[in-house]
């Protein structure tokens, strides 16, 4: 009897807990999920859940030359940033792993600085250099930045192969007669797949994402998307950023998808 | 893993094992100078990108902050602990991102323990629901927010319909809405972290503990939670430190009310022009954010934390 009892009090902390993480999961994922149905509104207004459907905020953002503008200066921002700062990452992150020399170890901080000094900061200080180079609302200053935001997460990320990687199989291809980059092409690289593509989508991500530096460098012809939904978010709200927003979610969508297929692999 | 383990390990037919010879020994030296040099220039470009692109331009706005017309001055410094904005602005800071952290900690270790202790569909879409936001822009999620949380929102009809409220909430615009949209973005550098810690925490052991005589809580509280422990140090700092630089989300939920650091740094660059005030509370954030990291580095290495996003 007493141990029904018991049994039944376990059962009925283990429903609380369930619910309790049903909750909280839907506080996670709802904001996520109530855009999409949003975005196909009639309404000029904010309303859900929707009473007619349309697409035309999907129409409202293919057709504004604005819009469309910022989206191709983001694409080709976050692509450049993703080709260049790969390589420049690579090849930090592999000495880094190789050698054992102690003022590495102490260049590595540096390195990671960009990840941990408030990104307010770093747009004030980015802004402030633009400003007396001629750099402000340029194609390449934002790439430049972008490049520099991103190097400690493909780092990292390029890191986690290369540690995990037995380095004698590239000396192997050396002694047999490979010089160091062509060892490294056919037999490290290959093998540290999983984190390069780790790399490549948080390189991209991080460039299509960043909004504070945008905010301040971008403009002009070269202002990003995120500028640009900032600038909409804040003076009035304008159901189109419902309909980037979907397309946005499904990207990341894409992105988790290739992550967790090369994580599998 | 060196050219100058290379060059010691090729050898001639004929070699027979001689001491090796004062040239061999300088041949060795000189291989092992070549191979630094050589690591040290794979690390220039990127080295060179964060010197010309972060440490620089900090550097110079270290000089801003404390250069004026009559030279130098610490007045821009002083300002922050005498007037009233500036010091009040810190410490809501600081409220607000322990808030965001403690009730992060609170929010995320169901999600992490739950996710941790099921397997295959169930611990998938846990991880899913934490994953799929992370990836998500800020802006987007601000934005859902925006929507949620207005007078007529979701969230206000659904409390209404419920009758638990007689008069719609102000939701947003204020600081209840920069908690509810920070911790939103938050959560999930708290809950990556402590899954990665408790899924290595072996279930024989909570059995072991169990079956030893211990009451569910019990085992809970000395055997799981110490082992989850530097999950929940390594994610409490992430949340915090990024709390306190936070920009995107509270300016856009707190609706120019809830005024942080990050605002005041950037509201004195493009009103004010000001850059000397706009530097010198810039650098006493990243002074506070360095003592943090500096702080935790004993404990866990600042990378393993960072490398938790």
């Amino acid at each position: 009897m007493k141990t029904l009892a018991r049994l039944r009090q376990l059962r009925l902390s283990h429903l609380l807990f369930v619910v309790i993480v049903a909750a909280l999961l839907l506080y996670l994922i709802l904001p996520v999920l109530i855009v999409v149905p949003m975005s196909f509104s009639e309404a000029r207004f904010l309303q859900f859940p929707p009473k007619q459907w349309s697409l035309r905020w999907y129409e409202a953002f293919f057709h504004s030359s604005e819009w469309m503008s910022a989206a191709r200066v983001s694409l080709i921002t976050a692509l450049v940033t993703t080709l260049v700062s790969l390589p420049i990452g690579m090849a930090a992150a592999y000495a880094i792993n190789s050698s054992n020399l102690r003022i590495i170890r102490s260049l590595q901080i540096i390195l990671l600085l960009p990840m941990m000094v408030p990104i307010i900061l770093i747009a004030a200080g980015v802004f402030f250099v633009y400003a007396r180079v001629g750099l402000i609302a340029s194609l390449t200053g934002l790439v430049l930045a972008h490049i520099m935001l991103a190097l400690p997460y493909v780092i990292i990320a390029l890191l986690a192969g290369l540690r995990n990687f037995d380095m004698s199989q590239e000396m192997v291809a050396r002694s047999l007669g490979m010089n160091r980059f062509r060892a490294f092409m056919a037999v490290t690289l290959p093998q540290i797949k999983p984190s390069l593509v780790s790399a490549t989508l948080f390189a991209f991500i991080t460039s299509l994402d960043e909004t504070v530096v945008a905010l301040f460098i971008s403009g002009g012809d070269n202002q990003t998307l995120t500028k640009r939904m900032f600038t909409a978010l804040r003076d009035e709200i304008d159901p189109t950023i419902a309909a980037i927003s979907s397309l946005l979610i499904l990207a990341s969508l894409v992105l988790v998808v290739i992550g967790g297929r090369s994580k599998a692999q | 893993m060196s050219n100058a383990y290379l060059a010691k390990s090729v050898q001639g037919p004929n070699d027979r094992q001689y001491p090796p010879s004062a040239s061999s020994t300088r041949a060795l030296a000189r291989e092992e100078r070549k191979e630094h040099t050589a690591m040290l220039l794979l690390l220039a470009p990127a080295l060179v990108m964060v010197v010309v692109l972060l440490i620089l331009p900090l550097g110079w706005l270290a000089v801003q902050s404390v250069h004026t017309e009559e030279g130098f001055s610490l007045a821009n410094y002083a300002r922050i602990f005498q007037e009233r904005i500036y010091w009040d602005t810190f410490s809501l800071t600081f409220k607000i991102s322990l808030m965001v952290t403690v009730l992060s900690i609170l929010m995320g270790f169901p999600i992490a323990f739950a996710a941790s202790r099921l397997q295959g569909f169930w611990a998938n879409l846990i991880l899913l629901c934490v994953i799929l936001p992370f990836w998500t822009s800020v802006l987007v999620r601000s934005y859902a927010w925006l929507v949620l949380l207005q007078r007529r929102g979701l969230v206000n009809q659904t409390l209404l319909d419920l009758g638990l409220i007689d008069q719609p909430l102000n939701l947003m615009h204020n600081t209840t809405g920069t908690v509810i949209g920070t911790l939103h973005v938050m959560l999930p550098f708290m809950v990556l972290p402590l899954y990665s810690v408790m899924r290595k925490i072996p279930q024989d052991l909570l059995q072991a503990s169990n079956s030893l005589g211990a009451t569910p809580f019990y085992t809970f509280r000395r055997v799981f939670l110490p082992m989850a422990a530097p999950g929940v140090m390594a994610g409490s700092i992430l949340v915090f430190v990024i709390c306190l630089g936070f920009f995107i989300t509270p300016e856009l939920l707190g609706g120019g009310r809830t005024i942080l650091v990050s605002m005041l740094v950037q509201r004195n660059v493009e009103l004010y022009h000001a850059w000397g005030a706009a530097s010198a509370v810039g650098l006493v954030l990243l002074l506070v954010v360095f003592l943090i990291f500096w702080g935790i580095n004993r404990f866990i290495p600042i990378e393993r934390i960072l490398g938790a996003r």
